[in-house]
């Protein structure tokens, strides 16, 4: 039939089969880990900031799981550089929609949101706000 | 269609009773019912979780509720005469249905398939069981069971054991004779796997368990709605289903227990309409199977089983069990045919009327939303069975179960919509 899916756009799929930015960071200045129990998406970030300790420097991500979560984390990788800590934590999920570029079913928020969640929750430990071992995308979406 | 003609449901007059399958799908999902961006056919086939419901059952539920709606057990007035009379009747309806001679004193009604679980964890299994007494499940176990026998497990210090399944997804009944000894007090195994599908051997099982004294807690909630079942031939001690997966409502699932095990038991719930006498210093049950009944009762979804019932034995049950054999065959070998598939349990012409796959490459919900984009409303996820999923060393999986108003055009669409999935993520 070859129709194709809204959700599955071209640009979804390109990241999935090319994620960029794939892997970790030798130097990094925090690193965060995550799932979504529901998909059993893993997300693992790797963050290294600038000398500012604010100015997000660079991103690399890894884990396994479903197209939508990790196109969402390659192009969050793309994303964030250049952007300060408070602008990360201040992102909600219309901005991960609008990053995506396509709708997402309301089934399918939690794998979307995954990586943003795993890179905000990263930064907040880093600044001492939180103390968590991981991100579950289970209890607030 | 001469491949039709060895199917022994007449589909085409089947679908009439099920309005919704007339419906499409696909457009805004907050509004429920059609609207119209909805413009795909639905292609239903995620019935081991949830059946369709046909007119006659609602029908049955609009009698009540215009024609004799009022509380059971309670008045003396006509409508609560009516009503009761019908609840009773829904008891001894469904014990003829699945061959239980004790009537209606056998049956209970529970909420689902979880809480005829719970009832038996709760009220025979917290006061039964101790350090030294031993639990044997299945790892096939929906988490209605594991995860309640494991608390009990936890609570009261029996240890739980699982019998293996084998590389085909069956049951390893030599296994299952080891682990079932002396120390054993409960086995309790699903009929049919709702991830594999495979058909365990549960009469071969109460044998075993009945020598060493053990009960036996058979989980029929994929074989009642799907073929003949006898809960006596079984030997069953408890037996569970839901009527949600049988075209019936919500809200209402069977526990049947063999009389004199459930007379043994105390009651799980306690409250009104289970109780006989009561004073400011104690109480005494009523008689089975209210003694477990507390609390008004699913009255009109107890009247929608028995319409329900009626249905499925007015089709026949033996004319389901064959329809839903030759749909799971026709979609295993189709899917089979496709070496990037992988199929798990065992061969198509052995199992239930259910097919769970992943297709390489593609996450199961990722293949699920694709397949919803066509219209084909399947199940992706762990189907309650992690440990399984586990073990078959995958997340999730993509599930496709059959129903008596499926046909094969119907799973030819589901193989359209995989090889759509294919080429996208290729
Ligand atoms: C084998 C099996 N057992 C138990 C259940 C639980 O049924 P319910 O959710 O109606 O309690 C299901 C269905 O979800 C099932 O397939």
């Amino acid at each position: 039939m070859g129709m194709g899916s809204d959700m599955y756009r071209q640009q979804i799929l390109d990241h999935y089969k090319n994620p960029r930015n794939y892997g970790e960071l030798p130097d990094a200045t925090f690193s965060h880990v995550g799932e979504n129990p529901s998909c059993g998406d893993t997300i693992r970030i790797d963050v290294r900031l600038e000398d500012d300790d604010e100015t997000i420097e660079r991103v690399a991500f890894s884990g396994d799981g479903c197209a939508i979560s990790q196109a969402s984390a390659s192009m969050l990788s793309q994303r964030l550089p250049g952007a300060t800590l408070s602008e990360l934590k201040e992102m909600d999920r219309d901005d991960v929609i609008d990053m995506l570029g396509v709708d997402i079913s309301p089934m399918r928020i939690k794998c979307a949101v995954l990586a943003e969640k795993v890179a905000q929750d990263g930064a907040m430990i880093y600044e001492g706000e939180i103390e968590i071992e991981e991100t579950t995308t289970e209890d607030d979406v | 269609m001469s491949t039709q003609e060895q199917y022994p449901i007449d589909v085409e007059a089947v679908r009439e009773d099920f309005p919704i399958l007339r419906r499409k799908v696909g457009g805004d999902v907050t509004t429920p019912g059609e609207g119209p961006d909805d413009t795909k056919p639905l292609v239903y086939l995620d019935n081991a979780a949830t059946s369709q419901t046909p007119k006659q059952v609602v029908e049955a539920i609009v009698d009540y509720y215009y024609g004799y709606n009022s509380n059971v057990h309670r008045g003396i007035h006509h409508l609560s005469q009516e009503a009761s009379v019908a609840y009773e009747e829904a008891h001894d309806r469904v014990a003829e249905f699945i061959g239980a001679s004790g009537g209606r004193e056998e049956v209970v009604f529970t909420k689902n398939t979880t809480e005829a679980m719970n009832l038996v964890a709760y009220a025979w299994g917290l006061n039964e069981l101790g350090p030294g007494d031993r639990i044997v499940l299945t790892e096939m176990e929906h988490h209605a069971s594991l995860v309640t026998w494991q608390q009990i497990g936890e609570k009261t210090g029996a240890e739980v054991k699982y019998v293996r399944t084998d590389d085909e997804g069956r049951l390893d009944m030599d296994h299952a004779r080891d682990l079932i000894d002396g120390d054993t007090k409960l086995v309790s195994a699903v009929h049919i796997s709702n991830t594999l599908g495979t058909v365990n051997p549960v009469a071969e099982l109460a044998d075993v368990a009945h020598e060493v004294g053990a009960y036996v807690f058979v989980d029929g909630a994929q074989s009642v709605p799907t073929r003949p079942v006898d809960v006596e031939e079984i030997d069953a001690d408890f037996f569970a289903f839901s009527g949600h997966k049988m075209c019936g409502p919500t809200g209402i699932g069977v526990l049947y227990g063999k009389r004199h095990v459930l007379d043994e038991m105390e009651p799980y719930l306690y409250g009104g309409e289970m109780i006989r006498k009561v004073t400011y210093e104690e109480s005494t049950w009523e008689d089975l199977p209210w003694k477990f009944e507390a609390g008004t009762p699913p009255i009109a979804q107890g009247i929608g089983l028995h319409a329900a019932v009626d249905y499925l034995d007015d089709l026949g049950m033996d004319n389901v069990k064959r329809h839903e054999e030759l749909l799971a065959e026709y979609a295993y070998d189709r899917l089979a045919a496709f070496d990037d598939v992988e199929i798990y349990g065992p061969p198509g012409d052995d199992r239930g009327g259910l097919v769970a796959f992943n297709l390489e490459g593609v996450h199961a919900h990722d293949l699920s939303s694709i397949l919803n984009d066509h219209g084909v409303a399947i199940r992706a996820g762990d189907h309650c069975t992690q440990p399984l999923h586990d073990k078959l060393g995958v997340a999730a999986s993509t599930r496709a179960s059959f129903y008596v108003y499926n046909t094969r055009e119907e799973i030819d669409a589901l193989i359209d919509a995989v090889d759509d999935a294919r080429q996208l993520f290729a």
